[in-house]
């Protein structure tokens, strides 16, 4: 049996077309995948993200316990700030992607749907194993609802229905509020490339929330509609931003992938570290890249990537990007391929000119 | 969902239209829904022969990538040479414009065999 978010009604209500993802119940698309890429990149969309998982914690090592989890330093973060982070085994290799926030009396971490059992053992273990962590983790992912908004328009449209001073709120930053007796938490963050927010909230106040926000699939001139896990893909994949299972995994570290502004070697121990830092000392054998290819083919995951006729990498995630026209990939090469390298996309036996780009493939504009 | 009544279908979602000894194949809207915004369309070269129920090219749209089926045999006598620039045309108008290929048949025993549009509906749960 699927579960459901909080936001299931108004998916049915909106025509949307559902599909598994991640044990959940989701909406893939409402009207189109290559329409709601546009009307984020253009305007603004609502996406419900509630299967995502939201984890707190609390208790007197908290932070320490957090600090051990993940590579990113937490003791520096300020109350009201979130860090993107990871979460590594004892060889470097990805065990999640999350971001970690910090509250007055608790840390929040939301964490991938696919990964929240396995994160959620992996906590567990560590607490129980490396002993004296007076820390407690809480799974609201099922009593909770999250949204994300995303769009050029959505903090100007959203800053005339909630009392939030959102536009004085910080990117990476977070606050909370309340309206009509509802608490909520809202995150100036995104998985899209453009400005906007991320709102948690109860469960049962998802029905009132959506009214609110007035996010009406079949309303053609609002300012914020309805988008699905489809849109968000190819938005997330325009913007260059790590997808777990693709980009990220138990046996890709972080510093191939190019995420090392998000491991601190320097400051703490974490699990991780010390096979990290041996990597680091080694040098890295392969790392991401962004490539162009020729024409409207798309070079999907496990497409490999040819140089004078030998394998010299593997496309990761792809997609034609409705922004650019064009079709894009992410793909793990050997480090000694720079931008601007021609390489061949082998597309079950036909090499498919490429050229090796700088990353992120969009940009938006600064505002 | 209805499909028209005067095509012939593979249950892989080809349409196939008869006139004359000429075929002309394309997709229907139910796959093109399925597919959801496509993005490029792989054709056969003009000459080349078709067997039945064999693979002729390939369909590719932002979710997935599906191989393409001719449920007739034959010498491909032409092929749409606008979905190269805007393939959502199979997307927005798929018996008309988003047509694919048009074939000469061998047997025209090939086109009776294929599936009328109330049972391609029923096989593929429509």
């Amino acid at each position: 049996m699927l579960k459901r978010t909080p936001f299931h009604d108004f998916h049915v209500a909106a025509g949307a077309k559902l599909v598994e993802y991640a044990g959940w119940e989701m909406p893939i698309l409402y009207r189109g995948i290559v329409e709601e890429h546009e009307q984020t990149r253009n305007s603004g969309s609502l996406f419900d993200v509630s299967h995502m998982g939201r984890l707190y914690f609390n208790g007197k090592d908290a932070q320490r316990f957090l600090d051990h989890v993940l590579t990113r330093n937490v003791a520096q973060q300020k109350v009201g700030q979130s860090r993107y982070s990871l979460v590594c085994n004892e060889s470097g290799g990805v065990i999640d992607d999350v971001i970690v926030s910090r509250d007055e009396t608790h840390w929040l971490l939301v964490c991938n749907a696919s990964n929240r059992e396995r994160i959620v053992r992996h906590f567990e273990f560590v607490r129980q194993e490396r002993g004296g962590f007076d820390v407690r983790m809480d799974d609201r992912t099922e009593s909770t609802a999250m949204v994300a908004i995303q769009g050029p328009k959505v903090i100007d449209k959203l800053s005339e229905v909630l009392p939030t001073d959102l536009r004085s709120l910080k990117r990476y930053s977070f606050t909370n509020d309340e309206v009509m007796m509802t608490r909520f938490t809202v995150f100036r963050s995104g998985y899209t490339g453009e400005d906007g927010v991320e709102m948690v909230l109860p469960a049962k106040a998802a029905t009132m929330a959506m009214k609110m926000l007035d996010a009406r699939a079949d309303h053609s001139g609002a300012t914020i509609r309805p988008a699905g896990l489809g849109a968000r893909d190819t938005l997330r994949l325009e913007a260059a931003m790590p997808l777990y299972g693709h980009e990220l995994g138990d046996t890709i570290d972080p510093l191939s992938a190019g995420l090392a502004w998000a491991v601190d070697l320097g400051g703490k121990e974490f699990i991780g570290a010390e096979a990290l830092r041996e990597k680091m000392a080694k040098g890295i054998q392969r790392r991401l890249v962004g490539l162009e290819l020729e024409g409207r083919r798309i070079a999907r995951q496990g497409t490999p990537i040819k140089k004078s006729g030998e394998v010299v990498g593997e496309v990761t995630s792809g997609t034609f990007s409705p922004t650019l026209q064009k079709s894009i990939a992410m793909a793990f090469v050997d480090s000694s391929i720079g931008e601007g390298a021609a390489v061949v996309a082998d597309l079950k036996g036909t090499d498919n000119p490429a050229t090796v780009v700088r990353l992120p493939f969009y940009k938006r504009t600064a505002s | 969902m209805s499909v028209p009544q005067d095509l012939r279908y593979l249950q892989t979602h080809e349409w196939h239209r008869l006139d004359g000894d000429t075929i002309t194949i394309g997709i229907t809207q139910i796959a093109a829904d399925e597919l959801t915004d496509i993005t490029y369309v792989s054709l056969p070269k003009v000459g080349t022969k078709l067997t039945a129920s064999g693979r002729f090219g390939e369909i590719e749209s932002v979710k997935a990538t599906s191989d393409l089926y001719s449920g007739v045999a034959g010498t491909v006598t032409e092929v749409n040479a606008a979905l190269a620039d805007n393939p959502g045309l199979v997307n927005s108008d798929p018996y008309k414009g988003g047509w694919m290929l048009k074939v000469r048949l061998d047997n025209r025993g090939d086109f009776d065999k294929l599936l009328p549009a109330d049972e391609y509906l029923k096989k593929t749960g429509h």
